[in-house]
This record gives structure tokens, C-alpha cells and sequence, in this order.
């Protein structure tokens, strides 16, 4: 195939029109022997202050990489090299450029471009797509960076989606329906958690168990029990704090972890409280009712080693005691061996 | 289809038409077993035909009509602003645009590579006249392309004179005349201004 070529002397000049120049590529400067510009494309011209013809090229830009660059003949040391590029007037954009050496000494053709981020020079320089030669990717690089905006705007639409989704999820698996208060799963999880402390605090858990709930449901009806419930569940909120977790943990058993709180005394003011606002009549339907409460308490310092189960078994144990001496009291669980016995 | 297909006939019916209870509308005329789709996720082709089809008998509008406003929806609706923009990418002048219109569904590829545009082909028949045919398993798509180009020759001040005809299945043809490449000043384009 070669063969059938004409011979091309590889030093053969060609010569290009000014304007064939300026479209191919339109980010040049065309550099005398003396370092004067002689002529630059139309978008080299623009981000260099227009009228540039006859300026020395020191005066316009500043040659950094792969060193610092003031003098033509040095410039001619480094064609072929990749350069880095300031504009004297714009030094925080930096264009990447080849320089390339005129026939018989008569200059420098250096050629411009900008490679990371196109967008501050847009802006700045106001540029259009003319500015850019068709063969360039630039177009191409401005629609890849606005299809990526647009996707990663939809991809954190959708992240915001399925993060709320995900968290009404984990709320509702973890709240009691009725009464809102939590349920059993986030009553297991937050024992595990203070058990797991390394350094607790110390806390208590109160197990309790409605009296003559049974009463309210047959004789009023399922509502009034309802109503019953959501009561049980304001009055346990208000006799906490924010910190302590309150649990409906079965139809009419609730769970209470108070958290940094293992003082017996103040357990059982807290429990002696409970019991007397849950006793205050209760209206339903132009009829009162009546409820109390069966409360067994166990703290962490009973045990030498937190095991959720366990306590929870104990705070059930105390609750039996209290049902069993004839409700509406309080009992806190004995261990055995324990100084308190 | 392309959930972004699908998310872009959902906005522009209630956009368009009156808000949500329009959609719903459309929504309950179909069976849509859900009322929103989701940009990201890919759909049953099928599903886009019923809600196009319910789309035309709910608004009580001529399908291809209708498939025309989406296309103009598409590029001038403030909420799209990324389709035009990226349609203006394609060239500096309108005519740049035509004739860099073939290049689109491998443009959009770029970016979401499952996503598949109707293939395009544009002749020119004359210094001012041109064809662009419009190719798709899909029905209407030549009325969206009209739409679209339309609403460009707009966006970039051409005056054009345009008609959709019906070739072949699968094939609309778009015959356009470009009378006045710069007939008035088009809408403002910074190459920059999206991002």
C-alpha cells in the first residue's frame, strides 16, 4: 500500500489559510521568533482580552509545566511536550498545550486546552458551542456533565425516597399501632443495648400488669378498652422521662426501662405514682371505670451479669407477687443471696 | 420502556392538563397498578401504550396531538430544562441541530445506556428542505420527534414549516422546511448553565 504513495519528505511545510487554521483550531496562538503573537483563533483571542495581535506572549500567559517557560528559544526546547498553561489574567485556570516549532525559525504554534473542569471557563469567557471546533469533544464532554447532573438528581430523589421509606418502616416495626407507644421488639433491642454497655449507667425495668382491664372489655366493649389503653399510654409517658423506653409489650402488659435509674426509692415513687394515676376513674361513654395496676421492678445492680431474658423474667416474677398480694402494688423482685433479703 | 420515558408522559399529563387529578385520571382510565413511576427503574413496554391510549381518551385529545405537545412539553417546560439543554448540545445553529440529530440515541447512550431512542435518519432534499425519518416499535414517536423539533426550531429563532407523514409500520417521516435559519432570536443558551 505504501508503496503506491507519492514520496512525502517528512520535513514538507504545508500552508493553511489563517481562517482553516482558526476552525481547526480555534484555542491557538501563533507566536513570532521574537515572541510577539501574531495571530490566535478566535477563542484564544476571547479568553486572552481580544486584540492581542503584536503582545508578547509572556505578557499573556505563563508557561508552569514541565518548568517554568520565558523565552522562545526555551519554549522551542519543549515541543512535543505536554505543557501546563496560566493566563496571566485568569491565573486560577489552567489550560493543558503543545507547542510546536514554525518553519525555519520563524516562531511557535501553541495550541490550548482546557482538560478537568471546561465549566469556569464557559462562564467566564461567555463561550458557545462555535467556539469550539466540531471535532473537538467538548460538546460531548458538556452533555456527559449534564446527563451526570440530571441522573444524580434523580438518584437523590430516589435515595430521599427510600430513606424516608426505610424509616417509616423501621418506626412502624418497632411501635405498638394502638397506642404508639414502642412494642416488644424495640423493648428487646433497647435492654440489649443498656446491657451491652460496657459502662451502665445502671438501670431499672418496671413490668406491669393491668387489674380489672378483663372488667372493662366484657362489660364496655372493645372501645372503651381501647380508650382504656391509650390512657395507660399517656399516663406512662407522663411519668417518664425521654430517655426511658416504654413498651406495650402484650394486651394489657407494659414494659418500662428506666434508663441511668437502678435507686430502688426512686423506683418505687415512680411505680407508687403509676399505680395512683391509673386508678383515677377513667369516663367512657357517660360511664365510669376503674383500673389499677400490678407493677414488679427489677434494677441492673441485682446482677452481676445483664442478661435481658433474665431481668425481664424477674421484673415478671415481681409483677406475680403484686397480683398475687392483692393488685394494685408495687413489688420489687428479691434475689436471692442479695444483701436486700 | 425506560422509567425516564414513562416519568416524562406522567409530568407532562399533569403539568399539562390541570395537575394531579388529571393523572389520576389517566392512572384509573388504565389500570396502572400505581400512580407514580420512578425515573430509574425500567417498566413494561406495554404499560406506555395503555397510558398513552387512556392519555388520549381522558384528555379527550387526538393521540398524535397529543404526542406532539409532549414532544414541545419535553423541551419547554421549565421542569425539563435538562432535555433542552442537552438537545442544544447537539449543534450551535438549528440546522447544526438537525443534522446532528442521528447521533441522539447514541448521545443519550452515553449517559444511560439502556435507554432507546427511536432511530433517526435525516435526508436533505434541499438547501432548505430536509426529512428526517423517525423509526420505533413504538406508534407516535414521529408526532414526539415533531413536538420536539418544533419547539427547537423555536428554541434556536428558525422559522420551519413542518408535516408528519406516515411511511411504513414503524416509520413516520417528518418533512421540514427551514425558511429562516435565524428568523428571530432564539432563547438564551450558556454552554455553561446547567451545571
Amino acid at each position: 500500500m505504501t508503496s503506491a504513495l507519492p514520496h512525502v519528505d517528512k520535513s514538507r511545510v504545508i500552508a493553511l489559510h489563517g481562517s482553516a487554521l482558526d476552525r481547526l483550531m480555534p484555542m491557538h496562538l501563533w507566536v513570532g521568533a521574537a515572541g510577539q503573537v501574531i495571530g490566535a483563533g478566535q477563542t484564544a483571542a476571547k479568553m486572552l482580552g481580544g486584540d492581542i495581535v503584536g503582545r508578547d506572549l509572556f505578557d499573556l500567559i505563563a508557561i508552569k509545566r514541565p518548568t517554568s517557560v520565558t523565552t522562545i528559544s526555551a519554549l522551542l526546547a519543549l515541543v512535543q511536550t505536554r505543557l501546563k498553561v496560566l493566563l496571566q489574567a485568569h491565573p486560577d485556570l489552567s489550560f493543558t498545550a503543545l507547542a510546536v516549532a514554525l518553519p525555519a525559525g520563524s516562531g511557535v504554534l501553541l495550541n490550548l486546552s482546557r482538560r478537568a473542569n471546561l465549566l469556569p471557563i464557559l462562564a467566564r469567557f461567555e463561550l458557545t458551542l462555535a467556539d469550539f471546533a466540531p471535532t473537538d469533544l467538548t460538546a460531548e464532554m458538556l452533555f456527559l456533565l449534564e446527563a451526570k447532573t440530571a441522573a444524580f438528581n434523580e438518584y437523590d430523589k430516589l435515595n430521599a425516597r427510600l430513606e424516608a421509606g426505610r424509616v417509616q418502616a423501621e418506626t412502624e416495626a418497632m411501635t405498638d399501632t394502638l397506642t404508639g407507644l414502642h412494642n416488644r421488639r424495640a423493648m428487646d433491642n433497647a435492654l440489649a443495648r443498656v446491657s451491652g454497655e460496657p459502662n451502665s449507667m445502671g438501670f431499672g425495668v418496671m413490668h406491669i400488669d393491668l387489674d380489672y382491664f378483663k372488667a372493662v372489655n366484657d362489660t364496655l366493649g372493645h372501645a372503651a378498652g381501647d380508650q382504656v389503653l391509650l390512657r395507660v399510654a399517656d399516663v406512662l409517658r407522663e411519668e417518664t422521662r425521654r430517655d426511658d423506653t416504654v413498651a406495650r409489650v402484650g394486651g394489657d402488659e407494659f414494659v418500662v426501662l428506666l434508663a441511668s435509674c437502678n435507686d430502688l426509692d426512686t423506683v418505687s415513687k415512680i411505680a407508687e405514682r403509676i399505680i395512683t394515676r391509673l386508678e383515677e376513674p377513667m369516663q367512657f361513654d357517660g360511664q365510669s371505670c376503674r383500673i389499677s395496676a400490678s407493677i414488679g421492678t427489677t434494677i441492673s445492680t441485682f446482677y452481676d451479669a445483664l442478661i435481658p431474658e433474665q431481668i425481664l423474667s424477674d421484673a415478671d416474677k415481681a409483677t406475680y407477687v403484686s397480683k398475687h398480694e392483692g393488685r394494685g402494688r408495687h413489688t420489687v423482685f428479691r434475689p436471692e443471696g442479695h444483701p436486700l433479703n | 420502556m425506560h422509567g425516564l420515558v414513562n416519568r416524562s408522559i406522567q409530568c407532562f399529563i399533569a403539568d399539562t392538563y390541570g395537575g394531579g387529578a388529571a393523572w389520576q385520571a389517566v392512572v384509573a382510565h388504565s389500570g396502572l397498578p400505581f400512580d407514580n413511576f420512578d425515573a430509574l427503574k425500567a417498566y413494561d413496554a406495554a404499560l406506555t401504550g395503555k397510558m398513552i391510549a387512556s392519555g388520549s381518551a381522558v384528555l379527550n385529545k387526538p393521540r398524535a396531538a397529543m404526542l406532539e405537545d409532549l414532544g414541545t412539553y419535553l423541551v419547554t417546560n421549565p421542569n425539563m430544562n435538562s432535555i433542552r439543554r442537552l438537545l442544544r448540545f447537539s449543534g450551535a445553529t438549528f440546522v447544526e441541530f438537525l443534522l446532528a440529530l442521528e447521533d441522539l440515541p447514541d448521545r443519550a447512550r452515553l449517559a444511560l445506556p439502556d435507554l432507546d431512542l427511536p432511530e433517526l435518519e435525516l435526508i436533505r432534499t434541499s438547501t432548505h428542505g430536509f426529512e428526517l425519518y423517525v423509526r420505533s416499535p413504538q406508534t407516535g414517536a414521529g408526532s414526539v420527534m415533531a413536538g420536539i423539533v418544533r419547539a427547537m426550531a423555536d428554541d434556536y429563532g428558525a422559522l420551519v414549516v413542518m408535516d408528519v407523514l406516515p411511511t411504513r409500520p414503524g416509520e413516520e417521516c417528518i418533512a421540514l422546511t427551514v425558511h429562516d435559519a435565524c428568523f428571530a432570536e432564539g432563547r438564551a443558551f450558556a454552554l455553561a448553565g446547567g451545571v
